[in-house]
């Protein structure tokens, strides 16, 4: 084998193992060979208080991630936080419409994620339909202060 | 003190003018491309010498690197219970940071100060002037090959290096210390943006690599031709590669995720 022909086999190589590593960069190592990229469909939920909830949040039915947070705007109309919600399409039709939409966070310092309880209705989401019963974001500086405020109640009552 | 201000002055014109001819030097480059289309020969060969070449370097690097990441973050977050974002400590730092920043300084001294010290004897030896003679452009054919050939170079060593780097930062965390296997991936998966994080390192090691060579490129297309001048000129590469890159890497940063 020439000399030539050495060197343009190690350039090919050389440049197959880079775009691999690339390759490798995109899939294995960042989020998008694990986002889901399908067809979803639009469900929204009102929030009076979404704590750290953040767009790409995950949303979760028993524990299973079946869709993502899209979009949080704030309407100043009745004063809560709208979440849009991406579903995966095959769970069209397949989740009651009085489901429960809680803020959950994973583990004690965790994410947010939207965890959804299924409810008994005959009646499915369909794309862009509300989830009408909601559960606010814990924050820890409300329950706190709900705690003290319950404590002062006790010692006056007495 | 009239001297002292003259030859202030005199510094100061000379850094002028020859930040002036690396400009310059940026259009006949460009215009070498239609050189290499012609004959693309001229860049595989110079990719052999300035990419294939410094992989071994880069990747040695990459691994220990990463495997010291490793070890280091695991005692630091170990403190707090946080093993599990070990995963994506590593790879954000070395996505973000390190790839890019380590390879551009690796490739500095492994290719530039070979780049330079070679246009450098090709001047000194008047081989350039000889090119000349035969109404061939040296800028075209001499140094524009092996300036594109550090700008696809770098960022392909860049991803090299952090997959690598990965690589070490699993075997250690993964294998020697016993992180979760899952949790590691995962959390790496979950914390770490395509567009972000990858995408960003990689037009950081672009950029670096546009930087590098050129600065490579001129050193030697500029140096003054004799044995002292081209040890001078390698140098200088070395220095003012790292310098830039170090600086751009601040501005780069404060731009992508300030």
């Amino acid at each position: 084998m020439d000399k030539k022909r050495q060197i343009e086999i190690w350039v090919g190589v050389f440049m197959a193992i880079g775009f691999a590593a690339l390759f490798l960069l995109a899939m294995q190592i960042s989020n998008l060979g694990t986002a889901y990229s399908g067809d979803t469909f639009r469900v929204v939920a009102r929030f009076d208080n979404i704590g750290g909830l953040k767009v790409k949040a995950p949303v979760t039915i028993a524990g299973v991630e079946v869709g993502r947070v899209q979009a949080i705007r704030y309407d100043p109309d009745d004063f809560r936080a709208v979440v849009e919600m991406g579903i995966q399409a095959q769970y069209l039709g397949k989740i009651p419409d009085d489901s429960f939409a809680k803020i959950l966070t994973a583990g004690l310092l965790g994410e947010q994620y939207v965890g959804i309880d299924p409810g008994g209705s005959e009646d499915a989401l369909k794309d862009g339909s509300e989830i009408a019963l909601t559960q606010s974001a814990l924050v820890l500086e409300e329950v706190v202060g709900q705690f003290i405020f319950g404590k002062g109640q006790e010692g006056a009552g007495k | 003190m009239l001297n002292l201000f003259a030859s202030l002055g005199a510094w100061g014109m000379a850094s002028l003018t020859r930040l002036g001819r690396a400009h310059l030097l940026l259009f006949p480059l460009v215009r070498g491309l239609l050189d290499i289309l012609r004959r693309p020969r001229l860049l595989v060969d110079q990719l052999f010498s300035v990419g294939v070449l410094t992989i071994l370097i880069i990747a040695v690097a990459g691994l220990f690197v990463g495997m010291v990441l490793g070890l280091q973050g695991y005692n630091v977050l170990s403190r707090f219970g946080g093993e599990t974002a070990l995963g994506f400590m590593v790879a954000a730092s070395l996505v973000r940071e390190l790839g890019p920043v380590l390879t551009a300084l690796l490739f500095a001294g492994r290719a530039g100060s070979a780049l330079t010290a070679e246009i450098g004897l090709m001047k000194a030896t008047e081989q350039l002037s000889g090119l000349e003679m035969m109404a061939v452009n040296p800028e075209h054919r001499v140094l524009a090959p092996r300036f594109f050939a550090g700008l696809i170079s770098v960022p392909l060593l860049a991803a090299i290096f952090s997959c690598l780097g990965v690589l070490g930062g699993w075997m250690v965390g993964g294998g020697l210390l016993g992180v979760d296997q899952a949790a590691f991936w995962n959390g790496m998966q979950e914390g770490i943006d395509f567009h972000d994080d990858v995408i960003n390192g990689v037009i950081k090691s672009v950029v670096f690599g546009f930087v590098c060579t050129w600065i490579a490129v001129f050193q030697g297309y500029d140096c003054v031709p004799t044995s002292e001048g081209v040890s001078r000129a390698t140098t200088r590469t070395v220095v003012h590669s790292s310098l830039a890159v170090l600086g751009l890497d601040f501005v780069l940063t404060a731009l992508m995720f300030g």
